[in-house]
């Protein structure tokens, strides 16, 4: 068969719904695509763990610590189950954890901010986790099976998740002034980051047309982002928290909310490095390779050894 | 004088599971490959839960309206009785492991014994935890032989924290007149018994690790009695940051 028939073929399978497995024909640039894609989530699933992570010695009370502790270890094993996606199209974890650190993978941005207080890790649950809903969901009938199905399971732990950021806000914005304060406080610094996690608006995005005929992506950035704001405007309602956009107000010809432009200029930057802690997060994943290379050697040299006595 | 007796007892129990899973919890995110990241954090939580159920306990006990959070965020450092060895710091990955691998082997034949005690709900703790730590003591137990036959590097790292915490191991056997009382009404077990168990576990252990029993019996004490290390104030200071900045708030 010549590659043009395959990718003929490959197309009707992928118009068909047919999910695409990891041993059947698929073009380069498929691959390719899924490998970024899966690689960039896998590696925000774990630089992820770090602004949460840094609060759990500080949760306010054991339920809330409990909670988180279970939280940032689901994100882990979210990690792991990617890693492993992104295995059976060729890479290995080790690569992928290099690409990373050269800084030639990149990872959501969100997690280049800081959390600063007790109610960032609340608002972190309900502003990021469903912005990332948003996109998942719609992942869990991506073409490449191994993706999709990874993202069911992913999927239902991220809403729960979600749901203990919202109620653990719930709790804040129910209580003392402070405590309210504390709560707008991270609203007002993680709303916006939280819109761009989309990614660029569909007319910058270099990625999205090819991704949707492959049906790798089922809805454009600007399509999510609208969605989830769309969503979020009621619950912030009932915390009694104020959206940091004058702008945002319902759009009745549309049926959607209207929001201001999201500052292109911060989101770029940050993209590129110069976020207020992208060298802290890295260097921290950096750090703990290094430093837990002499445990990976003696694991390798063990097994080895233990083999060797089997064998002899 | 009982309940006073087993309040102490009990609260010696939560404060060691709390403390150590404080200790754990600040590997997230460092571990050494990221199985171990999710190890860590789960035996952490493992163990909140456990001193969760065990400061309820305690706060029924001591009947002054006291909850679980007050018990464990808002006492002073030395009404803390947790021992020296799990307020240590994390050092590398092998002192974490061997900080883990002395208490899984002192914690586990202590729960096992504790399902036989009359108190029913010391019992009932114990026998959901014994499942807990009995995974707990194979974790630590394999890395400890893994690390010890591991490569040249990973077995000096191993017998260095060995050689390091191993003064801080006699006192998880510590027994003073709250433990007498609770051993003459046979509610807990003796800690020369589960000493026995401690000695039979490690030795098999570090013997397979081909790793070695310090000579050194220099043997430190104090946390049971509420003498800390200089560690302890700041790993309150963090514990207790949010409890302390904001005081009487509901999260």
């Amino acid at each position: 068969m010549t590659q043009a028939e395959q990718e003929i073929r490959f197309q009707e399978k992928i118009d068909r719904e047919i999910k695409i497995e990891p041993n059947d024909w698929m073009p380069d640039e498929y691959r390719q695509t899924l490998v970024r894609q899966i690689s960039q989530h896998a590696h925000s699933e774990i630089v992820g763990m770090l602004p949460e992570g840094n609060w759990i010695t500080r949760a306010p009370n054991l339920r809330r610590k409990a909670v988180l502790l279970a939280k940032v270890q689901d994100e882990a094993g979210h990690g792991l189950y990617l890693y492993s996606a992104v295995e059976t199209l060729g890479t290995s974890r080790e690569q992928t954890i290099d690409d990373l650190h050269t800084g030639k993978a990149k990872y959501s941005s969100i997690f280049n901010y800081p959390a600063l207080t007790w109610a960032d890790i609340g608002t972190i649950g309900w502003l990021v986790d469903g912005a990332a809903i948003m996109n998942q969901v719609a992942l869990c009938r991506t073409s490449y099976g191994p993706y999709a199905r990874a993202m069911v399971k992913i999927c239902k732990e991220e809403s729960f998740h979600q749901r203990q950021g919202y109620e653990s806000l719930i709790k804040l914005c129910n209580g003392t002034p402070q405590q309210k304060a504390m709560a707008q406080d991270a609203m007002n610094r993680f709303w916006w980051p939280a819109l761009m996690m989309f990614g660029p608006s569909d007319a910058e995005s270099t990625h999205s047309d090819q991704s949707i005929k492959w049906k790798i992506k089922r809805f454009t950035n600007d399509e999510l982002r609208q969605s989830f704001v769309d969503a979020t405007v009621a619950q912030a309602e009932i915390l009694g928290l104020t959206i940091p956009d004058p702008n945002l107000k319902w759009n009745e010809a549309r049926g959607h909310y209207d929001f201001s432009e999201i500052n292109w200029d911060e989101f770029w930057q940050v993209v590129k490095g110069n976020g207020p802690c992208n060298k802290e997060r890295l260097a921290a994943r950096v750090k703990a390779k290094e430093e837990g290379a002499w445990v990976r050697d003696a694991a390798t040299a063990f097994a080895k050894k233990r083999a060797m006595k089997k064998s002899a | 004088m009982q309940e006073t007796a087993l309040f102490e007892y009990v609260l010696r129990l939560s404060d060691d599971s709390l403390i150590l899973a404080q200790r754990l919890g600040e590997w997230c995110g460092h571990g050494p490959i990221l199985e171990e990241d999710i190890a860590l954090t789960n035996i952490s939580l493992d163990l909140i839960g456990q001193a969760i159920s065990l400061y309820d306990f305690a706060a029924e006990l001591e009947g002054k309206g006291r909850n679980h959070d007050q018990l464990a965020y808002l006492r002073y450092e030395n009404e803390y009785k947790n021992v020296l060895l799990v307020e240590q710091p994390n050092g590398d990955f092998a002192m974490t492991l061997l900080r883990q691998f002395f208490f899984d082997a002192f914690r586990l034949p202590l729960y096992e014994a504790l399902m036989q005690s009359p108190v029913a709900q010391l019992a009932a703790i114990a026998a959901k935890s014994v499942k807990e730590t009995r995974y707990h003591l194979k974790h630590s137990s394999e890395w400890v032989i893994r690390m010890g036959d591991g490569t040249e590097e990973s077995h000096e790292r191993a017998q260095a924290a060995i050689d390091h915490l191993w003064r801080y191991t006699s006192e998880l056997f510590y027994e003073d007149t709250h433990d007498h009382t609770l051993q003459a009404a046979g509610q807990v077990p003796t800690m020369a018994a589960i000493q026995t168990k401690w000695n039979a576990t490690v030795t098999s252990i570090l013997q397979e690790a081909t790793l070695e029993i310090p000579k050194n019996n220099w043997k430190f004490d104090g946390g049971r009695e509420g003498r800390h290390s200089e560690h302890m104030g700041y790993l309150l200071s963090d514990l207790q940051y949010m409890q302390r900045a904001y005081p009487n708030m509901e999260w």
